[in-house]
This record gives C-alpha cells, sequence and structure tokens, in this order.
C-alpha cells in the first residue's frame, strides 16, 4: 500500500487541471477559504465493531491575482472638436478582493496619432455611460476601488484629438491593469499579503492585463466664399451711388466631423448702408433684431450663428447694402 | 516525527476558529482506545519543469491557490493485538475542492452525501434543468476505501487527488 500514494497521485497530476468550478465564483474558491479534511472508519475487531476519525487537516487557500482588461467600444470612436470617453473594463479575475494601477498609453504602434490625455474616469452609477459630473475621476496614480473577485468595472479614457490629426486619421489606446500588490510572472509569491492572512500569488495573466480601444480622427475644414453682384438703379451692374449691392457668403463645411458654434460675421464696406429685412439663410430671411433667430444686422455688420454644422454641408448668407 | 508536529497544530487550529467543524458528533467521546489508528495528511502537487520533462512532486501546502491539485492521504496502523475486518474508510469531499478527473474512476465514490455508493461512471445528478445527467469528478461527495482484513501491525495508506476549486 505504501507504493499506492505515489502511484494514483502520478495519475492524478496528469489530469490537467480542467475542471468544471460549482462554487459561486468562476475564478475559484474565495481566499481565505480553508480547506478541512477528515476521514472516519468502521471496522470490527474481536468480534466487536468499532469506529475511529483521523486528525483534520487543514489547508488555506491563497489569493491568486488576476485580472483581466478589455477596450469595449467596438467600432472606431470619432474624435472631434471636444473629449471623447473611451470605455475598457477591468475584471478582477483573481479570488480575492484586489485594487489595480491604471496606466494610459496611447502613442501605440501604428498610430496615426495619438491621442491626448485628458483623465481615467470610473463608471461610479455603473450604467456603462460617461456622465459628466456624476462618474468619479481617478485622481493621478490612484488605483482603482477594490474590486472583489469576479467583480467588473466600467473605466472611461477622457481623450481628445491632438492638434494636427487630420480627418480620418486612426490611432489605438492601451489601457493596463495591474494588481496593486504586486505583478510578475505566474506563480510568484508575496508572502503574507493575501486576504486572510495567506499569500498572494500571482497567477496566469501575471496579475496585469491591457485592452485597446480604436480611434479615428474626425475634424471638419470651413471655408468661406464672398461673393457681390451690383445692380445699379438704370438697370444696369455699374457699382454708382443708389446701386445695391448684393453679398452672399458661403461657408462650406467638409470632413466626416462638424464644426461647432460656427458664427459668420461680416463689416459693411465703408460708403454702403445695409438694406433693412435683406438678411437671409439659407434664402429664409431673419430679422436685424438679435432675438430668437440665427442672425441680426446691425449699423455696422451682420452676424448669423450657423452653429453645429456637420462636413458636407453648405450654408449661405445673403443681405443687401447700397451704395451712398 | 515532523508529520505529527504538523497534524497537531493543525488540528489545534481547527478547533480555534472553526468551532462548529469540531469533533463530529459521532466522535466516541469516551469510547475504549480504537486498535486502528487513522493519521490524515496533505500535500501539495507541484510540476516542475526538468530540461523540457515535466516532473511532479509532493510538497508542504504552504501556497495553495484555485486549480492546484492536492493529495489527501490517511495512513492507517493496526495497532492492536487482533485482526481488524470490514474496515471501511469514509472521506467527504471537503467542499471547497473536487475529485481529480483523472483517476477519479478508480475510486468507490458518492455523489448524493454517502447515500449511495459506486463506481463514478454509474451514477446520474440532476442537470439543474429537470433532468439527468451522467455525473463527473465534481459532483463527488464522497471518496471510501473497504479493506476485508488487517493484520496486527499491518500498516497502509489510503490517498485521493483533488482539485481547489
Amino acid at each position: 500500500m505504501e507504493n499506492a500514494l505515489y502511484r494514483l497521485f502520478a495519475i492524478g497530476v496528469a489530469s490537467g487541471l480542467t475542471f468544471a468550478a460549482t462554487t459561486a465564483h468562476a475564478s475559484g474558491v474565495e481566499a481565505g477559504t480553508l480547506i478541512a479534511n477528515t476521514a472516519s472508519a468502521t471496522y470490527t475487531s474481536g468480534g466487536s465493531p468499532g469506529s475511529v476519525n483521523s486528525n483534520t487537516v487543514t489547508v488555506r487557500v491563497d489569493e491568486l491575482l488576476d485580472v483581466a482588461v478589455s477596450g469595449t467600444a467596438g467600432a472606431p470612436v470619432a474624435v472631434g472638436s471636444g473629449t471623447v470617453a473611451l470605455p475598457f473594463t477591468v475584471t478582477n479575475t483573481g479570488n480575492g478582493p484586489e485594487a489595480f494601477n491604471l496606466t494610459v498609453n496611447p502613442a501605440v504602434p501604428g498610430n496615426q496619432f495619438d491621442a491626448s490625455l485628458v483623465s481615467i474616469v470610473v463608471d461610479s452609477n455603473n450604467n456603462g455611460i460617461y456622465d459628466p459630473g456624476t462618474d468619479t475621476v481617478l485622481p493621478t496614480g490612484s488605483p482603482t476601488p477594490s474590486l472583489d473577485s469576479d467583480d467588473t468595472l466600467t473605466v472611461f479614457v477622457l481623450v481628445t484629438l491632438p492638434s494636427g490629426a487630420t480627418d480620418g486619421q486612426t490611432s489605438e489606446l492601451r489601457l493596463t491593469a495591474a494588481a496593486v500588490t504586486g505583478t510578475g510572472s505566474p506563480g510568484t509569491a508575496f508572502a503574507g499579503q493575501g486576504q486572510g492572512g495567506g499569500d498572494a500569488v500571482v497567477g496566469t495573466s501575471g496579475a496585469d492585463d491591457d485592452g485597446l480601444d480604436a480611434m479615428v480622427a474626425s475634424t471638419a475644414n470651413v471655408s468661406l466664399v464672398k461673393s457681390a453682384t451690383i445692380s445699379d438703379p438704370f438697370g444696369g451692374s455699374r457699382p454708382v451711388p443708389g446701386a445695391t449691392v448684393t453679398y452672399t457668403i458661403v461657408a462650406s463645411v467638409s470632413g466626416s466631423g462638424t464644426a461647432s458654434a460656427l458664427r459668420v460675421t461680416d463689416a459693411y464696406p465703408t460708403g454702403t448702408t445695409y438694406q433693412a429685412g435683406t438678411l437671409k439663410l439659407d434664402s429664409a430671411a431673419l430679422s436685424d433684431a438679435a432675438d430668437a433667430d440665427a442672425g441680426s444686422a446691425s449699423t455696422t455688420g451682420i452676424d448669423v450663428l450657423l452653429g453645429d454644422v456637420a462636413g458636407g454641408t453648405t450654408k449661405t448668407v445673403i443681405f443687401n447694402v447700397k451704395i451712398n | 516525527m515532523k508529520f505529527w508536529q504538523y497534524a497537531v497544530v493543525i488540528a489545534v487550529f481547527q478547533a480555534a476558529s472553526i468551532p462548529s467543524m469540531a469533533a463530529p458528533a459521532n466522535a466516541p467521546a469516551a469510547a475504549p482506545a480504537s486498535p486502528v489508528e487513522l493519521a490524515g495528511d496533505v500535500k501539495l502537487v507541484k510540476v516542475r519543469d526538468e530540461n523540457g520533462r515535466k516532473v511532479q512532486e509532493l510538497v508542504e501546502p504552504k501556497v495553495v491557490v484555485p486549480g492546484d491539485t492536492l493529495v489527501f492521504s490517511t495512513r492507517y496502523r493496526n495497532g492492536g493485538p487482533l485482526p481488524v475486518t470490514d474496515f471501511v474508510v469514509t472521506n467527504p469531499l471537503p467542499a471547497a475542492v473536487m475529485l481529480a478527473p483523472d483517476g477519479a474512476e478508480k475510486h468507490v465514490v458518492s455523489v448524493d452525501g454517502g447515500k449511495t455508493w459506486g463506481a463514478l461512471a454509474g451514477f446520474q445528478v440532476d442537470d439543474g434543468k429537470g433532468g439527468k445527467r451522467p455525473a463527473t469528478a465534481a459532483d463527488v461527495t464522497h471518496v471510501r476505501w473497504t479493506l476485508a482484513l488487517i493484520q496486527p501491525g499491518a500498516t497502509g495508506v489510503l490517498t485521493y487527488n483533488a482539485i481547489v476549486r
């Protein structure tokens, strides 16, 4: 029987570690759990029955440090003139509570531009959507809150487009999460630093992982073209006193992005007078007063707020002046 | 006798920390000394890579994490003057481990808390969807060994391999 121990042992090890966990945690038994084993025996000796228990041997489960990170944006995120949020998930795939240090690397090989980092934000209300003012900015150098085993935290990396990026350029950004207790090659142990007083042991992930989100630059270019036609009092087109000049300003927005808060202003030429009620935007009349509509005309010039104008759109402003 | 020192320390620790798992109710508190002694032990299987060959060794379970394989052993000894017959050793599996799938077929097991016994391949369990499915090593709740006779002074070791869930 002495040899049986080692024979059985060899068979058991060859099994590999495929197993279907039936306990609550996908990542295994919670760190700090005590595994206590006792055998008992019944027998007959000298004609009478007997029973006996073995001593109980106990093993404490140590803490496995493991993490998984994913960029969850899916399609490349359009980065235009504002701040955009790149979503990532950080999952504690270890078996004990652990916090993770997050680092952002916007310079991924193959990038056509490197995004400018604004901040890392924790999805405090856990709705998967970046809510400015509600979700908490992670102070620089601070780790995530502690995550229980199997818990997933959504974080947003806020970025802006760097100057010089042009429409359609692509980029990736890498987020890395590393266990605060420590990282290293699998099996590296941190004595006494596990939950429940045991050791913390680096798991197969190396206790760190990273994920990527893709971006595409979405910029808009605005061109303004101004033209004039003259109508003189004699039915001709000469710039004589009393002639009416119709100015046409065409604002063309190109690119995949949006020109935000686009505003067209123009001062009347010296020696001309604005003709009341002639200001138009895309052939719709605008009142001269500064009021609810988009435009106004003062004694010195016109001012039309076009607002956010998507690429591929053209806006036309028209007004008349009379040569004094 | 390093082994015994270890076992005693463990037993004290166990009783102090989890009172509910102290001596089972059916323990013979004031029974006459048993002719049979059972001594439990546990070792961790460590696989080393030695020049490309996987070498397995048993070590003290200092660091144990999910996925590790443990070898639980029970050494028996008939210390009495008479033969012992109908010797049946029963070992409930701790909840945090499962029977190692490889070699599981060599054991006499129970998947229902010790009510029925047999080879794993013969058992079915609820599949959680109103039906049945073949039992797997993860379903095993107990292992059992039966020895017809132990002569006075004879010893042996009974083991099972378990994987930390």
